[in-house]
């Protein structure tokens, strides 16, 4: 066996053997991944296939009906006060922003922090006033979020899910609901996070687009299966450096959506 | 064997091509308007699975078929379905490709296991179980979630957690003096209601003046806190289950909760401590308007004076009378904040499930309180206050 230490430093999350369910309804199950530090992971798979349902797991909103995540070296386990420890190191963007609605932009993004630091309410204005304006908001701190347009929300959750300085920052559905330019403008700002902060970063997507730009590995859900059906970096699924059954692979290069959809739309409604 | 029917731009032709095998030829122009213009196609294509049995073929010829619409695809998934019950093969290389583009489309995601409309359960001591489980796990749920919320007060009322100011004082605005007016209204009205009735039935007696006790009595310990709490169950428990409901639909809740702040302290604290606060206040409002309004009615429409009304009031009602009812609303207070924080906390993740939400908080509440206020006056009789 190989000493562990080295490796495990490395890994911030551990998923062994995971099986996730909804009562009596198997949503996944086998899943074993790693995510390395500094890495950005991209869960892919179709609607409803339990992108999301992985993610709440993750970050501990629900837990496995069996097997383990273990993430920076702790158990993701009901435990209260261990689990509260642990959500101080990562932060969520959730799919619409999940803003506080009763409270602006600067008093959303200065809530962690007047909650869980001992920062004054000057330093907490001023980390407010550049996590903002990382997201390009600066100026919109007085506004409520439902004064903002989708993309500026998103943007806004970013600014809030990096308060505290995660070591993990986990985004649910980052382009859903945003024009392509938005969702473009959002990558990019993942990607500068990543790189300027050596942030690990796990991203929940069913769009293509952006993993090429994006992912450094990614993860595929197979609603079939009930389980991961592939995991690296995709360009090398693409070419098939990496290992992958030929689905992955033609999902990867495709672009080609079934050609009697072309034909349904010349049949004519009266 | 040779069916044929033709009726305007609809043709059909189902025949007997042999060996088991049967043809079903469609031509013409197969759209949504001629469908349900000629609508014995209808009768028509039921028939077509029976007739060619279990052991039989079906093909298609759609060469002479010009238009079609989704109309005509639904109508033979329809087909196709039953001649699967049947047990008949069917084959549709003979259909337009774009149709069977479409039934592979349907076919590509099978229905889910588990949730699909084929697998209603109908057991029922299985769904009696489920029932129960679902009962016992609310109770659990409920337990658990006044236990924290117990927690969070003790602790907030030590001054070991602190609440955030600014939403405070909103809840007490909320539940405070904006219900000032709702209030009011309804304690004078109710006020005039009673005192009218009493002095019609008291002049009978000639005994107008009791008019004053029947008034003071009936608010003080019962009326005026039964009253605020329902007008306030239906104002701001239902804005609190909304109010909770809605963020909890928009993940907000979920957004506290990662990043490790109590629901509970954050959200509950603040609105049961107001509205607990706000109650008595109210309600010491509501006596004084509608005892208020029952001397308009005594002066007006018999001949007790105001003098008078107010010496029969002050002998009538006493201190604990008052503080009875009082001490009632704060109670009722608690349980509307609880109703409503609780279903807000427990809402379904739709837009459906606030409505739900907002109306279970309210039938809650406003149940509880009658119960309490029923426990209330068996308990008070037994002490004898
Ligand atoms: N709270 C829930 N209760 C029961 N089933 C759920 C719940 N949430 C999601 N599901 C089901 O679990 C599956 C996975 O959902 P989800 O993780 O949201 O999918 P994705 O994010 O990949 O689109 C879906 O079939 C969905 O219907
Ligand atoms: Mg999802």
């Amino acid at each position: 066996m190989r000493s562990t230490t080295e490796e495990s430093d490395n890994r911030v999350i551990m998923v062994r053997d995971l099986e996730m369910r909804y009562g009596s309804y198997l949503v996944m199950s086998k899943l074993n991944f790693d995510v390395l530090r500094g890495e950005i992971k991209v869960i892919m798979g179709g609607s409803g296939c339990g992108k999301s349902t992985l993610l709440r797991h993750l970050i501990g909103m629900e837990f496995p009906t069996r097997g383990s995540i273990v993430m920076l070296s702790q158990k993701v386990s009901p435990d209260d006060a261990a689990l509260t420890r642990l959500r101080h190191r990562f932060g969520v963007l959730y799919q619409g922003g999940a803003l506080w609605s009763s409270m602006t932009l600067a008093e959303n993004v200065a809530l962690p922090m007047e909650t869980f630091t001992r920062m004054g309410r000057k330093e907490i204005a001023e980390v407010v006033a550049f996590k903002l304006a990382l997201v390009g908001l600066s100026g919109f701190g007085d506004r409520y979020p439902a004064e903002l347009s989708g993309g500026m929300r998103k943007r806004a959750g970013l600014a809030r899910a990096i308060a505290l300085d995660p070591e993990i920052l986990f985004v649910d559905e980052p382009s859903a609901g945003l024009d392509p330019l938005s969702a473009r403008r959002l990558d990019e700002l993942i990607l500068a996070l990543r790189d300027s902060m050596k942030t690990t970063v796990v991203i929940v997507t069913h769009e293509l687009d952006s993993i090429f730009t994006i992912a450094d590995t990614a993860l595929f859900l197979d609603a079939e299966s009930k389980t991961a059906i592939a995991d690296a970096n995709p360009n090398e699924l693409r070419n098939g450096t990496a290992d992958a059954p030929e689905r992955v692979r033609t999902f990867l290069r495709r672009g080609a959506a079934p050609q009697f959809l072309a034909q349904a739309e010349e049949i004519d409604y009266d | 064997m040779v069916k044929q029917t033709q009726v305007q731009l609809l043709e059909v032709r189902f025949e007997h091509s042999g060996e088991g095998a049967y043809l079903l030829a469609l031509a013409g122009n197969w759209t949504r308007s001629a469908m349900r213009a000629n609508d014995q196609w209808q009768a028509f294509f039921e028939r077509i699975p029976s007739s060619i049995g279990a052991a039989g073929r079906l093909e298609f010829d759609c060469r002479a078929l010009d238009r079609w619409d989704m109309r005509l695809v639904s109508a033979l998934a329809q087909m196709l379905r039953l001649s699967n019950e049947i047990g008949c093969e069917v084959d549709l290389r003979g259909l337009p490709e774009g149709i069977r583009g479409l039934f592979d489309l349907a076919a590509a995601v099978p229905e889910a296991e588990g949730r699909g409309s084929g697998d209603r359960r109908d057991d029922w001591l299985e769904n009696l179980g489920h029932h129960v489980i679902a009962i016992v796990q609310g109770f659990w749920n409920y337990n658990a979630f006044l236990g924290e919320l117990i927690l969070e007060l003790l602790a907030t009322m030590r001054g070991k957690t602190s609440i955030r100011a600014r939403d405070f004082w909103l809840a007490i605005q909320n539940a405070g003096p904006m219900a000032v007016p709702i209030t009011s209204l309804l304690a004078f009205l109710t006020g005039l209601i009673i005192a009218y009735i009493g002095v019609l039935q008291l002049h009978k007696l000639a005994a107008d003046i009791f008019v004053a006790d029947l008034v003071g009595l009936v608010m003080t310990r019962e009326l005026s806190a039964v009253m605020t709490g329902v007008i306030m169950a239906g104002r701001t428990g239902a804005a609190y289950a909304a109010q909770i409901g809605s963020m909890r639909v928009n993940d907000e809740i979920d957004a506290l909760k990662s990043f490790g702040i109590s629901p509970v302290r954050f959200l509950v604290v603040p609105k049961v401590l107001a509205l607990v606060l706000m109650m008595p206040l109210l309600v010491a409002l509501a006596n004084v308007v509608s005892i208020f309004a029952g001397m308009l009615v005594a002066v007006g429409i018999s001949d007790v004076t105001i003098p008078q009304y107010h010496f029969q009031i002050v002998n009538a009602v006493g201190m604990n009378d008052v503080l009875v009812g009082l001490f009632k609303s704060l109670v009722f207070g608690f349980i509307i904040a609880l109703a409503g924080c609780y279903r807000g906390l427990r809402c379904g993740r739709d837009a459906a499930a606030v409505g739900q939400a907002t109306t279970s908080a309210v039938v809650t509440a406003i149940t509880w309180i009658v119960i309490v206020d029923a426990i209330f006056a068996v308990l008070l009789n037994i002490l004898g206050i």
